[in-house]
């Protein structure tokens, strides 16, 4: 297809790179530097897609961040990227896009039918229609609501692309490099300060691009292109295109995403996609500029409509006209810009201004021009369904209120504009409240209430010479506060047309008879009729009428609609619009992607994975692992075709006879030195800790202030002034967390010091009867008897000339002892072990088999230390010492922790003891009693008895000490099963703990 | 993200931080008797006030030190910080 509507000799496009891309399934083409819109344009493509609530034909109505209507689904590499703005997307070869929220087809879309019930969707119709019966919402409703809504799908794929973030410090950040953006960044960073200068188009300029003006002897682009070249150039100044400064969040925190490569066909395999910049900037000045207002009439929606300075950009960045027949229909001189370049390209263009006589030098320079001008006219209403034919048009009375002359006029598009609005939204998320200023019918921000300023259009100055000179200025002195340096650079001269007020109209009347729907909210199709009516119901506050009517909250968060949604609640009400006063700017300022967000923190990336020293020889023998915590551990080792159960069961069945190996690495250790650690383990731990000798470990348990059991493990006094603690692997940043803060805040007076060792040391648990026979042969040169090392004992010993720590401690019931060497050595170790143990029949084992042991033996873990028990539902009351205070003591003498029948710890058997029960049971008295049926208490944890051959539970059940031999029902509801069971002890297995002392 | 000193590193990105609640509450005395009443008081009641507010902050991916902050809860300026045995005002 030709591109009718471009033009030769202007604009900023490639002409030497053609590309072409799809939109809806149909090929275009474009040049390298188009976007989505201009392309489309350059065709005479208009009808893009379908409004919101009434499905009604949508064109482009912008060219940047404000476009309400251009809402596209691109597709690449068989990813969809819905909620892609047609004016922000470059093209690149083999680009597919395409039209949403429309169905059939963007031509013939079903949904338009709401177009003709309009009067079955007033504001509110989602609180009001779809209310009654409530039975309707989750078959009829809602999938009606989602069916018929929303902008895109999102691909439920994983996405494949890279995103990525970044962290940086500023003396200053400039957001927008409009002509106030390059003047004060070029003061700046002429000053010596750190700039980051950020533009979220693609060309630097803002303004400068597409206005008539000299600055310095130069025309405004060739002035910003040799701004913007010098700044690049300056080792203190960073300069970032395709990038949006989105949020301002607290202590000059701000928030920038950067597109790297969503204008590029093919992602190169380690380019990011997009970039999200955490800013930390001393100083911000917000250079954010304006952004122009519609002018309301009668279907003021169609395609063709469209803001004026974005005709005026899409003619000269793009080289593109968005029409042939224009009508300019403005309040200001603005769109005599527009009219002029229509003019410079061969097109003639007709003005209806709706100020009576008003005279200034673009207005003169348009009639020399020969352009025709009607002053006191007015668009009444928009002609033609899919694109504009005609318009009517009238004149309108002084007082602005009666139409004559109503007359059709032929036109193929009609450029509006209705003034400009500061984009103040980053002065207001920063928390700068806002005031309305009389001379350009808009609110600029008010005091600063960070470290930011507002300047040039943002800040509601809209004469080049006013911005430029405040840019400078603000440049410099914002520098000179940080860097105190006093090298100032000359102000270059501007040459500007003079331009005069703009008319305070901005509604036009309805002619009489006529009901055309004059829109505010472009995206969710929020007209005039809508607010009226919200008001006649009653309410007041803009943020209910906002909620009510959804005005300004689509994606584009009325960039064009808010200002004229204030002033029509202020004119019906009789008020001013500062008495109304605005809703609340919130971030993002444009939509951000949850990619961008979420960065590289994904899947498995989402924390650091953890892998012990040993962990690639688990792999090469066939270990499958569990997630624990952070840290990657074998579950079960697998031979053959073995199941989790059957692996387990002979990792366990291995340990109680012969003897196994378990990585225990991933155990939190905590060294506590200085004189005070027997007394500040002695206020940590419940048990008593002064009396425990050097090369002796015990087992401890701590509390929190609540009396909640916080962790348990075992430390060891390695000499006079130094405990070797650890903890559970899940606890161990909390522990050492709570020990900081006893030691620094609470009891400062403690000579006491505690790090983490747990990288340190690479640790193997060895367990099993013939555990000694094999640490015999281990440590050839260490006595490790019964007497020499007895249970609970400590040594220090050597490995194959390796320095090695034996701790005589057992998790598993069983003779153990548990060998620790630095990390580094971890694998040799580990190797030693392996090979030495051959001949015991040593099997390693994983955290399953693990879990087996310490459930039959009635010994807690996680699942029973779960954040809700005391010492005593654990069966650990014999730990707590009566004698001394310690953390959490007190909180143990409270009435629900004393009352007689407290939960306790028991072990369920099932009566068939075949039938396993599931984790998360209810223990009932009663299976049939009726619902809620009060439940004794909760499985905590379930296994396969390796000794007893059949299932056994842990469960922690009111009153356990006295349901011993009870017979009562396990239930779950989850798996639908109810088991009579047992109860018996916990301790199913050795209950007087002989094998670890054996 | 709040912009943190820490009197050990300097300025810090609030993420480096985990809150740690009132500075201002104390521990009771270790092996004194307090009634129920003054104990439950500590372990669970605290005010939740608008303006200034002296708080605990532990600079746990820094130097591992607890220090106090005086912050707005309702602007988040942030006013001084100490460190745990300073005195403060
Ligand atoms: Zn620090």
């Amino acid at each position: 297809m030709s591109q009718d509507f471009r033009l030769n000799n202007i604009g900023m496009v490639n002409r030497n790179k053609k590309i072409s891309f799809t939109f809806n399934g149909k090929k275009y083409f474009g040049y390298e530097g188009d976007t989505i819109a201009s392309a489309l344009i350059a065709n005479g493509v208009h009808l893009v897609g379908r409004s919101f609530k009434y499905h009604r034909p949508r064109g482009f109505f912008g060219v940047g961040v404000d476009e309400p209507y251009a809402i596209l689904q691109l597709e690449r590499n068989n990813e969809r990227d819905p909620n892609i703005r047609a004016t922000e997307q470059e093209i690149f070869e083999g680009l597919e896009v395409k039209s949403v929220n429309c169905w059939p087809s963007v031509n013939f879309d079903i949904g338009a039918i709401n177009n003709f019930l309009k009067m079955f969707f007033p504001a509110g119709f989602y609180y009001k229609t779809f209310m009654w019966p409530p039975s309707f919402w989750y078959k009829i409703y809602e999938p009606f609501i989602r069916m018929a809504a929303g902008f895109g799908e999102a691909s439920i794929k994983h996405d494949k692309e890279r995103y990525e973030h970044k962290y940086e410090y500023c003396d200053l950040l400039i957001t927008g490099s409009g002509p106030s953006g390059l003047a004060s960044a070029y003061a700046a960073a002429k000053n010596g300060a750190r700039v980051i200068l950020a533009e979220d188009k693609p060309r630097y300029g803002g303004s400068l691009l597409t206005s008539d003006v000299n600055i310095g002897n130069q025309t405004g682009t060739e002035w910003s292109e040799k701004i913007i070249t010098e700044l690049k150039s300056m080792s203190n100044v960073i300069v970032k295109n395709r990038s949006q400064v989105f949020g301002y969040y607290d202590h000059n925190m701000l928030v920038m995403s950067e597109r790297i490569s969503d204008h590029l066909p093919k992602t190169q395999k380690y380019l990011p996609k997009q970039r999200l910049w955490y800013i930390r900037a001393k100083e911000v000045l917000i250079s954010s500029g304006s952004i122009e207002r519609p002018l309301v009439f009668g279907n003021n929606d169609t395609p063709g409509v469209m803001l004026s300075s974005a005709a005026k950009e899409y003619m000269k960045v793009y080289g593109v006209l968005v029409g042939k027949k224009p009508l300019i229909f403005t309040n200001n001189d603005s769109g005599y810009e527009t009219a002029i370049e229509f003019k410079k390209n061969g097109v003639n263009p007709l003005i209806l201004d709706t100020r009576k006589e008003p005279s200034s030098d673009i207005i003169t320079e348009a009639k020399n021009l020969g352009i025709e001008i009607k002053f006191s006219y007015v668009v009444v209403a928009a002609k033609g369904y899919k694109k504009v034919k005609s318009a009517d048009i009238a004149k309108i009375s002084d007082n602005k209120k009666d139409l004559s002359n109503i007359e059709n006029i032929k036109c193929d598009c009609i450029c509006v504009s209705g003034f400009w609005t500061p984009s103040i939204h980053l002065a207001s998320q920063s928390g700068n409240k806002s005031e309305f200023n009389e001379k350009i019918d808009a609110f600029i921000p008010k005091k600063s209430k960070q470290k930011e300023n507002t300047i040039g259009s943002a800040n509601g100055k809209f004469t080049l010479e006013e911005t430029i000179n405040e840019a400078f200025d603000k440049g410099y002195e914002v520098s000179n506060k940080i860097t105190e340096n006093n090298n100032k650079v000359s102000i270059p001269t501007v040459v500007e047309k003079k331009s005069t007020e703009h008319d305070k109209f901005w509604c036009v009347p309805l002619p009489k008879g006529k009901s055309y729907k004059r829109f505010l909210d472009f995206q969710n199709d929020v007209a005039v009729t809508d607010i009226e009516l919200a008001l006649r119901e009653g309410f007041r506050s803009i943020e209910h009428v906002k909620r009510y009517t959804t005005l300004g909250m689509a994606t584009d968060q009325g960039k064009t609609s808010n200002l004229n949604g204030l002033q029509l609640v202020s004119d019906i009400e009789n008020k001013v619009v500062p008495q109304v006063g605005h809703t609340t700017f919130r971030p993002p300022y444009t939509p951000v992607s949850i990619g961008a967000i979420v960065g590289r923190e994904v899947g498995k990336h989402s924390k650091p994975t953890r892998k012990s020293p040993m962990h690639e020889w688990h792999e090469k023998n066939n270990a499958v692992f569990v997630d624990a915590g952070v840290w990657l551990r074998p579950r079960y080792y697998k031979q053959g075709n073995e199941t989790l159960f059957e692996a387990s069961k002979r990792e366990a069945k291995n340990v109680r006879k012969n003897v196994g190996v378990c990585d225990v690495t991933t155990l939190g250790k905590i060294d506590v030195k200085g004189p005070d650690a027997a007394e500040f383990l002695n206020r940590v731990y419940t048990n008593a800790w002064l009396k425990l000798p050097v090369g002796k470990a015990r087992y401890g348990v701590m509390l929190r202030e609540d009396g909640i059991v916080m962790d348990d493990g075992t430390t060891t006094r390695i000499s006079e002034n130094h405990y070797h603690m650890t903890t559970t692997t899940a606890q161990a940043a909390n522990v050492l967390s709570h020990l900081e803060y006893y030691l620094q805040l609470v009891w400062p007076e403690l000579n006491v010091n505690v790090v983490s060792t747990t990288e340190q040391w690479a640790g193997a648990a060895i367990a099993g009867p013939n555990s000694r026979a094999l640490l015999m042969k281990l440590f050839p040169n260490t006595d490790v008897s019964n007497e020499g090392l007895p249970f609970m004992g400590y040594k220090e010993a050597d490995l194959f000339g390796i320095p090695a720590k034996i701790y005589r401690i057992s998790f598993s019931g069983e003779l153990a002892y548990e060998v620790n060497v630095e990390s580094d050595y971890g694998n040799f170790m580990w190797e030693k072990i392996i090979e030495v143990g051959k001949e015991f029949q040593i099997q390693p084992y994983g955290t399953e088999a693990l879990s087996t042991l310490r459930i039959e033996m009635g010994h807690v873990a996680g699942s029973e230390l779960d954040g809700r028990t005391i010492p005593h539902d654990a069966s650990l009351e014999g730990l707590v010492s009566k004698k001394k205070d310690f953390i959490g003591k007190r909180s143990l003498s409270r009435s629900a922790f004393t009352k007689p029948d407290r939960e306790k710890i028991v072990g369920v058997v099932p009566l068939d003891k075949t039938t396993s029960i599931p984790e998360g049971s209810y223990i009932v008295k009663d299976p049939k009693a009726k619902l809620p049926n009060p439940k004794l208490g909760h499985v905590s944890a379930s296994c396969w008895s390796v000794e007893y051959d059949n299932p056994f539970s842990l469960a922690i059940i009111k009153d356990g000490k006295n349901m011993i031999g009870q017979k009562l029902f396990a239930m779950s509801p989850l798996k639908n099963k109810t088991i009579p069971v047992e109860i018996v002890s916990s301790h199913y297995v050795d209950p007087e703990g002989k094998r670890v002392r054996a | 993200m709040l912009y943190i000193f820490c009197p050990h590193c300097g300025l810090r990105s609030q993420n480096e931080f985990a809150y740690g609640g009132d500075a201002t509450v104390k521990r009771p005395e270790l092996n004194k008797e307090i009634s129920d009443k003054d104990w439950d008081n500590f372990v669970y009641l605290r005010k939740s006030p608008r303006g200034k507010h002296l708080e605990l902050w532990h600079h746990i991916s820094g130097c591992r030190q607890w220090i106090k902050v005086e912050r707005d809860t309702s602007t988040h300026e942030i006013f001084k910080t100490y460190k745990a045995d300073e005195l403060t005002e």
